[in-house]
């Protein structure tokens, strides 16, 4: 076997912004006909170190040599010149166009502008790898998998050799992660070089040649994949042993508290989001909800807590006593005053929950602003709360007066379930909650909903990771494009039972 | 009766000053850039062509001898050029600087509305001439100059025939406008800029380039606007605060026609009809009526503004990152 | 290389002393553009500023009085601003209050007593402000209908429905004019505070700066404000009802546009004209913009402008130049300070990467070449 090409090769790379270190110093080979993965936590500056390679942060220093040259790489521009192309985590579409138009998006060297022509030439790129998609189609009517393809078609059409893919499978069902991984490999064995960014375990076994760990920033070392364990991988990225398990407490005593009857609703484009939805959530456990994004769990928990219409059905809220309470025609304040919390975190962490330009302090008082009879705003209890919060979570903030927007995203999330928890709430509803955490960080927010469970209270846990829904819920309701395809009971099933509930009802379409 | 064959033709040079505004906004407006400084540019666009032409008119002493290129030339070069200049400072300030577009707009607008009618009202005492007004009227002769059978080919001469250079260029303008941004790599490029900057940029856009290049055209072409209604349309002569909101009507425009410059030729002449329409709807003794009448195109404004909020097509929004300013490494 | 990235933070001082810095050199550059438009000294031509501000006594009582105006109407607009409700609809709304105060006037200014006829005044005058502004934010609550151009429409209208009945109630017939309003009865004219004209209107402004500024960092209402204007979807998330905001937000502003609108009336012109606002509802804008949003800070924002605007009219005068040389001044002021905002909000730090990188490899490829 001939020794493979160093297609780029990165010498001592930083980077800072403002205070927070980056990458400091890192290293790093990549070579053509073959994939690597970029493995860490998030925030471990995987995404900054690739995104110097495609031109969106300039390194502090460093040295970057292509293909034996040294090369500056100031803009998307000199990237693409290099033969370098990223697929971010975001998709770097515009939505009013079409599929042919983001294609050739940006490109230049054509002889006149002539998008039948090039979508001849796009064409013959699909047919190679075998790829299908409407070219005349709008990107805001595709599903997240057909972006996905119409950014690697982008990237392929203009002759990219170096495919930098930032955490592809996030968004992907089991059955679609399959079939990328297929294509990868297919692109891998014509010659190309292929980093995949990742912080799943089972990814870099099942696809990578080579493995590269970062850590806070720099680099902690290099395996072969064939050689190497997820115990020894774990290890590196987290830099100690810690317990993958996660605590699953038996329920007590489960009573009935949320009954959800055959819930219709309606987005403001006028398409279904949930369709005839049933399902009932109990004190004392933790109810998981599992979908691909978009499939209605947002509408779900909004249609709970009063802030989506809905068209058919009913949402029950039953006493201790056995009672119905009617959610449906309650406004927002009034579900909440009953002691249901929801507590969603959004991709920017920011847009909902939190006022990212006002304090801790003005934060906390954003459920409980209108409590007494005064005109004026009690703010002496938010504080000693903002208090409680940042000494109970571990919170690092320098004061109770620091603009939230001013805190790292897992400091974000901690005050935003922490006030929710602090209402004493009966009902919790958390969305994401571990979104883009560092594991430590994601341990303190499941010891948190299970310490709401023990007390009696009902946990709805909406979330993105499986494994993490496998061994955090005690029931598993699966979401498939707004319709439920099954309750499994979250101690008895497998990832591969709920990854195909996610799809049967033709989710991908 | 409605007389419509004289009723056409002053709507439509009532209307040309609003298509050049509406075009130049709508290229500025596909980059990003709301610009609410359009009616300051407007008013320096025709003042600098009004100092560019009083200056050769001068020059001459007998604006008689005035030579039929220069005549032209130099208003249209100095209009041009103070276009240029109000967009390259207003893209320093929220391109570059990144300052708030509303804001920089509105503080152009000051500006501008004050620099012309400073000049309007001061050139004269600053160049030391012993005339008692701003009235260019050799000038304003070549810039209404009509195609020669516009007068023998009755109502149809009368409507089609009877305008300025300035006019065609506009209606032409707005055509081509219509064409790069909708068939065109440059308009594709450009509308990616307005969308969603971040994934142009990631494409390899020149976000700064492109977004410099839009509003400062889009500028030159709005200072057409100013042009044409003091030369053409006002015959030449200059008063203070005459051009009065057309800017502001321009802007509304840009809504009213979804973004589309060949629309905007129709609409504008429909609120170039509006805006005279008072004219014509006898009111006998009653002058407050007409008052009332003047209301008519911001109202059917108005009304078009909520009715385009009603409306949710996707291809029908605004661009998408309108107002906001891009920088690359905001998180 | 030039690099440029978000501050996290800046002291107040540094804050502070950029944005004078940039008053400083704009008031420089002002001076060249001046003298070279002119020939004037530009020293004198601001010496003579000063004086045409602070002068005399009945200047500086001129001043406050127009510091008052266009405060008033600042402080109106803040809420919205706040809210992220671009209302520049500042025009409009004071033409409506003015139009309903001099109605009042003119209709009912004989029979009743003046005080009794002031409140009447203040009623209809908030009354119409508010109307003016919640139409527009009724559409923008309902539909999101863009608040920018419906609310700048709405001064049209409102200058025209002026025109209108400004030629109804007209004096003399054909003149176009109405005059001064009930000249020999002063009815519905404000009071004189010891023997000053303008001491109540300053007053009462003084006043209401004070307390918008309580309404809104310190009530429930500003609370909501803040939230609404930050994001719209957290407010929705924790039950705030959004339309009701914007409705009772502009409700307030429109309604104090309006109560400026009685001040010009009954406090100071005693007139109504279609252009008695005087462009203080685009310029109100600027000064709330200038000062974040903080209605303390506008009293010295819009100091800055009054004086520029005062000063102006006096060089114009005093040359013999056209009012609007005003305008370019101001103008240029505020592009300098709006340019020295992104000095306070990014930061510049100059390196020569390039050169770095490439004496970097060069030293890489001597390394791997021995």
């Amino acid at each position: 076997m001939p020794e493979k090409q160093c297609a780029v090769s990165l010498r001592g790379i930083s980077k800072a912004f403002g205070k927070i270190q980056a990458n400091h110093n890192v290293d790093l080979d990549i070579y053509r006909g073959e994939i690597l993965a970029l493995l860490g936590e998030n925030g471990s500056g995987k995404t900054t170190l690739m995104n110097m390679l495609s031109g969106i942060y300039f390194p502090d220093s460093g040295t970057i040599t292509i293909d034996g040259k040294p090369a500056t790489i100031s803009s998307p521009r000199d990237a693409f010149a290099y033969g370098i192309g990223m697929i971010h985590q975001h998709f770097k579409l515009i939505n009013v166009f079409t599929a042919a138009e983001n294609i050739v998006l940006g490109l230049q060297d054509e002889a006149g502008f002539n998008l039948d022509e090039a979508k001849t030439r796009i064409m013959s790129v699909c047919d190679a790898y075998s790829f299908e998609i409407d070219l005349d189609q709008k990107v805001y009517d595709m599903s997240v998998s057909q972006k996905q393809t119409v950014e690697i078609v982008k990237l392929l059409y203009r002759g990219t050799e170096v495919l930098i893919l930032d955490e592809p499978t996030a968004v992907l069902t089991p059955q679609e992660t399959d079939k990328l991984f297929a294509v990868l490999r297919n692109m891998r064995d014509s010659g190309k070089a292929i980093v995949i960014i990742t912080h799943k375990l089972h990814e870099v076994l099942d696809i990578s040649d080579r493995v590269s760990v970062l850590r806070k920033g720099e680099q902690i070392g290099e395996l072969l994949t064939s050689k190497a364990t997820a115990e020894q991988m774990t290890n590196m990225m987290v830099g100690r042993q810690v317990s993958l398990n996660i605590e699953r407490p038996t329920p007590q005593d489960p009573r009935e508290r949320i009954r959800v009857e055959g819930v219709t609703v309606r987005g403001s484009d006028g398409v279904v989001k949930l369709d005839n939805v049933s399902f009932s959530a109990y004190t004392g456990e933790i109810l998981g909800i599992a979908g691909i994004s978009g499939c209605g769990q947002k509408e779900l928990l909004e249609a709970i807590a009063g802030l989506q219409a809905v068209e058919q059905g009913s949402i029950d809220y039953i006493e201790d006593d056995g009672t119905l309470d009617s959610l449906i025609g309650k406004d927002p304040l009034e579900i909440a005053s009953m002691g249901i919390a929801l507590s969603f975190v959004p991709e920017d962490r920011l847009g909902m929950g939190l006022v990212g330009s006002m304090d801790l302090a003005d934060n906390m008082m954003l459920r409980s602003f209108r409590q007494g009879r005064s005109f004026f705003t009690d703010r002496k209890a938010p504080e000693h709360l903002a208090e409680k919060v940042i000494d109970e979570l571990e919170v690092n903030t320098t004061s109770v007066h620091t603009p939230v927007s001013n805190l790292s995203g897992g400091n974000v999330q901690k005050v935003l379930v922490g006030r929710e928890i602090a209402s004493a709430p009966k009902v919790v509803l958390s969305a994401y909650a571990v979104r883009g955490l560092d594991v430590n960080s994601s341990y303190v927010i499941y010891d948190l909903l299970n310490k709401q469970k023990e007390s009696g209270v009902a946990v709805v846990y909406v979330g993105e990771d499986l494994d993490v829904l496998l061994e955090l819920c005690d029931r598993i309701l699966v979401l498939c494009a707004g319709k439920v395809s099954g309750i499994v009971d979250g101690r008895n099933t497998t990832k591969n039972e709920v990854g195909l509930m996610m799809t049967n009802l033709g989710g991908a379409q | 009766m409605f007389d419509i064959v004289s009723f056409i033709p002053r709507a439509v040079a009532q209307g040309i000053p609003l298509l050049f505004g509406s075009t130049g906004e709508i290229i500025t407006e596909k980059s990003g850039n709301l610009n609410l400084g359009i009616p300051g540019v407007m008013y320096v666009g025709g003042i600098c062509g009004v100092i560019g032409s009083f200056l050769y008119e001068r020059s001459l002493g007998n604006p008689n001898l005035i030579n039929p290129v220069l005549g032209i030339l130099i208003p249209l070069v100095s209009c041009l050029v103070g276009s240029l200049i109000m967009g390259l400072l207003y893209c320093f300030l929220t391109v570059t600087l990144r300052a708030n577009q509303n804001v920089t707009g509105l503080a152009m607008t000051t500006f501008g509305v004050g620099f012309g009618n400073f000049f309007g009202g001061s050139l004269i005492k600053l160049t030391g001439a012993e005339v008692p007004s701003i009235a260019l009227s050799a000038t304003s002769k070549l810039f209404r100059t009509t195609l020669p059978f516009a007068h023998t080919t009755g109502p149809v001469g009368g409507i089609f025939f009877s305008y300025g250079f300035l006019a065609y260029v506009a209606i032409i303008l707005a055509f081509v406008a219509s064409f790069v941004l909708k068939r065109t790599r440059t308009g594709l490029h450009l509308r990616a800029v307005g969308e969603d900057p971040a994934a142009a940029d990631a494409v390899g856009i020149d976000i700064t380039r492109y977004k410099y290049l839009a509003t400062c055209l889009g500028c030159m072409v709005a200072g057409l606007g100013g042009l044409y209604y003091v030369m053409d349309y006002a015959n030449g002569v200059w008063s203070n605060d005459a051009f009065g909101d057309r800017g502001w009507l321009a802007i509304a425009l840009v809504i009213f026609t979804i973004w589309r410059p060949n629309i905007s030729v129709f609409a504008s002449i429909l609120f170039g009809g509006l805006y005279i329409l008072y004219l014509f709807i006898p009111t006998g003794e009653n002058l407050a009526v007409k008052e009332i009448y003047k209301m008519l195109p911001y109202v059917v404004t108005i009304i078009v503004l909520v009715f385009s909020s009603l409306r949710n097509k996707r291809e029908n929004q605004p661009p998408e990152s309108l107002g906001l300013p891009y920088f690359r490494e905001d998180r | 290389m030039i690099h440029i990235s978000k501050r996290k933070e800046m002291p107040l001082w540094q804050s502070l002393s950029i944005r004078l810095a940039a008053i400083v050199v704009a008031l420089i550059v002002c001076g060249i553009i001046t003298t070279t438009m002119t020939g004037l000294n530009p020293l004198e031509v601001y010496a003579s500023m000063v004086k045409g501000a602070f002068g005399s006594p009945r200047k500086v009582w001129i001043l406050l009085q127009e510091l008052a105006l266009l405060l008033c109407v600042s402080v109106a607009l803040t809420p919205a601003f706040r809210m992220r409700f671009w209302n520049l609809g500042g025009e409009g709304q004071i033409l409506v209050g003015c139009l309903a105060s001099a109605a009042c006037m003119i209709a009912i200014g004989d029979k009743l007593p003046n005080p009794l006829l002031i409140f009447i005044m203040l009623l209809w005058s908030l009354a119409a402000g508010a109307l003016w502004a919640v139409i527009p934010a009724y559409f923008k609550a309902r539909w999101n209908t863009n608040e920018t151009l419906f609310t700048l429409m709405m001064n049209y209208v409102a200058t025209q429905l002026v025109a209108y009945f400004v030629i109804v109630w007209e004096v003399p017939k054909g003149s176009g004019n109405i005059g001064i309003i009930n000249q020999t009865t002063e009815a519905g004219w404000f009071a004189q505070i010891a023997g000053n004209k303008y001491l109540l209107n300053i007053l009462l402004v003084a006043a209401l700066t004070v307390a918008m500024y309580i309404y809104l960092n310190y009530s429930k209402h500003g609370y909501e404000i803040s939230v609404v204007g930050e994001s719209v979807n957290t407010a929705r998330y924790v039950g705030i009802k959004v339309e009701r905001v914007i409705l009772r937000t502009l409700l307030l502003s429109g309604a104090i546009c309006g109560f400026a609108g009685l001040l010009l009336v009954a406090g100071t012109n005693h007139t109504l004209t279609t252009t008695l606002a005087g462009g203080r509802g685009f310029t109100a804008v600027m000064v709330t913009w200038l000062a974040k949003f903080n209605p303390l800070v506008m009293i010295a924002s819009s100091l800055l402008l009054v004086f520029m605007g005062n000063g102006a009219a006096e060089i114009s005068t005093a040359f013999a130049l056209n009012q609007s040389f005003g305008d370019i001044l101001t103008g240029i002021i505020l592009f300098f300070i709006i340019g020295s905002e992104f000095f306070i909000t990014y930061k510049l730090s100059f390196s020569s990467h390039d050169k770095q990188t490439n004496q970097a490899t060069l030293a890489t490829t001597a390394m791997k070449e021995a």
